[in-house]
């Protein structure tokens, strides 16, 4: 079942001369986990506020084209529908902290007080969210005291408390350790498989490789390459258009041109891969 | 310029143990890169540096300045500090007046600002965009403009707060050239950073925090080879060290050419 219709968008930002979005088509399906990769000012935010229905609600500007979020079209959708459908955690979880809270576990429930959830369902959400995220050690802390990491885990918890059918979060561990990024990546992975549609915009590619289902490529508005993370992140077109690739593609690549991996053999993604090509050769 | 951190100690409010006892030098000219899970103290640490955070107990000189009596803003011609994120730290109407604000601030005279001015905007490749209102910019853009500003201040010792959070491959790169453009000006950079990989490529001396201590200080391939005490403070070592490790190359690589040159000696010997 498809969850998320983005139809030929085309979006341009108020006062700007050039569409940020140009054309863009891509369904995700229930339960997918599709991973936006692309440069800085490709359109990987614009595209994740479109699927949010802040384009064209909160954003003013010119969009052309269509998003159909849970077979509803957002244009045409209140915000206040869109929210119990999607979930967007934003880049920078300090901007998604409301300001309105005293503490974590208040901020956590906030979304749903505004729902109208009714009070013991809401505690119980709450509790549960905060442990799925390991937070609970933080419930009396005031939003604004955490360290970024810490954050967010909250503004992740935030929003994974509403169960929305569709989460799009943008760099969700930008600012954690790699264990951490981890754990969360983990959670994300198991909201997945539970039927919970993610739409993950990331750099971290090692990561991508390990946990999406599918890969887009946005280069300056356009989709430049779709499909399963090991065609995608390994391809050439990536490096000629000054997309990060992982350590693991960069040294086969060059290893290529020295005869230390198969010129015939894909390149790895994983450090996996890397391991089973590298030693191939080397036996 | 040389900081000497002596026996700290730093609680927050409400008794957090941030820093449970550190001592260490960080040399004049030396590029150091903190690492370590969050809530491992690094901000906590360098906080001090700059004279933001005081000492509950010991204490930090910055030359001879100890920071317990220093203010932060004189604290501010000898320590810069890009924070992480860009939006805590720019204010003006113009990249320009931004990142003429604190060299002027400290005093320099006219034509030192422009000289300084001229050179951090070449160096974060923002000479284009003098008259640009900051928040005009991409985040990514913006965080040049923040590096800029502290750079045009051209304090002996320079602190990025993680530099490359949410920076694609370009910025990254970018970040880098900035940062060895200061190694070569003989400026002491320290950074706080959870992107390991580009910590292996950047820095020759690494520290390792773990809940307010020191787990590890060394030069970086020492350090990065510790896997099982990195794992303590949740780093995970390099993808290319992990990759040498699992091949069985000898020592510990860190970069891609490290990673070639060794695995191209392994093959040979080994067939």
């Amino acid at each position: 079942m498809v969850v998320v219709d983005v139809n030929e968008l085309t979006y341009t930002y108020p006062a700007s001369a050039k569409p940020v979005l140009s054309n863009v088509s891509l369904k995700v399906t229930q339960g997918e986990f599709l991973a936006i990769i692309g440069n800085n000012g490709a359109g990987k935010s614009t595209l994740c506020y479109a699927m949010a229905g802040f384009i064209p609600h909160f954003f003013r500007g010119s969009m052309h084209g269509s998003v159909h979020v849970a077979g509803k079209d957002t244009h045409v959708t209140s915000l206040n529908d869109i929210v119990q459908q999607v979930g967007l955690a934003f880049q920078n979880p300090f901007n998604q902290i409301s300001g309105a809270k005293f503490t974590v576990y208040e901020e956590i429930a906030f979304g749903l007080e505004n729902t109208g959830v009714p009070r013991p369902q809401m505690m119980e959400r709450v509790e549960k969210v905060m442990a799925l995220t390991g937070i609970t050690e933080l419930a009396d802390r005031s939003p604004y005291s955490l360290s970024g990491g810490q954050q967010q885990r909250v503004a992740l918890a935030s929003i994974l408390v509403m169960e929305p059918k569709v989460l799009v979060l943008d760099e969700p561990t930008s600012q954690l350790d790699p264990v951490g990024s981890r754990e969360v990546f983990q959670v994300i992975k198991e909201m997945s498989q539970r039927g919970m549609t993610v739409i993950l915009v990331e750099h971290k590619v090692e990561w991508i490789a390990q946990f999406a289902d599918r890969v887009i490529a946005l280069y300056d508005g356009q989709i430049l390459l779709e499909g399963k993370p090991a065609d995608v992140l390994a391809s050439p077109l990536l490096e000629e258009k000054g997309f990060g690739l992982s350590r693991y593609t960069q040294v086969a690549r060059r290893g290529v041109e020295r005869n230390l991996w198969p010129a015939d053999r894909p390149l790895p993604v994983t450090l996996q891969d890397a391991v089973d090509g590298f030693r191939g050769v080397s036996r | 310029m040389k900081i000497a951190v002596e026996n700290l100690f730093f609680s927050y409010p409400g008794d957090v143990q941030a820093i449970r006892g550190i001592s260490l030098v960080i040399e004049s000219g030396e590029q150091v890169a903190l690492i370590g899970q969050n809530g491992s103290g690094k901000t906590t640490l360098v906080r001090h540096f700059n004279g933001l955070l005081k000492p509950t107990q010991g204490k930090v000189l910055v030359g001879d300045w100890d920071t317990r009596e220093s203010t932060v803003a004189r604290l501010a011609a000898r320590v810069g500090y890009v924070f992480q994120n860009p939006d805590e730290q720019l204010f003006c109407k113009t990249v320009q007046d931004e990142v003429a604000f604190g060299p002027r601030n400290l005093g320099y005279d006219g034509g030192r600002v422009t000289a300084l001015v001229e050179e951090a905007l070449l160096m974060t490749e923002l000479l284009d965009q003098k008259e640009t209102n900051p928040y005009d910019l991409s985040p990514t853009w913006r965080k040049m403009v923040a590096l800029a500003s502290v750079v045009a201040m051209d304090t002996p010792v320079v602190i990025f707060d993680e530099p490359t959070t949410g920076q694609d491959a370009a910025s990254v790169a970018r970040i880098a050239n900035v940062i060895a453009a200061l190694r070569g000006r003989g400026k002491t950079v320290i950074a706080i950073t959870h992107d390991i990989d580009f910590c292996a490529e950047n820095f020759e001396r690494i520290i390792a925090l773990g809940q307010g201590q020191i787990l590890l200080d060394g030069p970086s391939q020492e350090v990065l080879g510790q896997e099982e005490t990195l794992a303590l403070t949740y780093v995970d070592p390099p993808q290319l060290t992990r990759l040498g490790k699992r091949l069985g190359l000898p020592g510990v690589v860190c970069t891609p050419d490290e990673f070639l040159e060794a695995y191209q000696r392994y093959s040979e010997t080994n067939s």
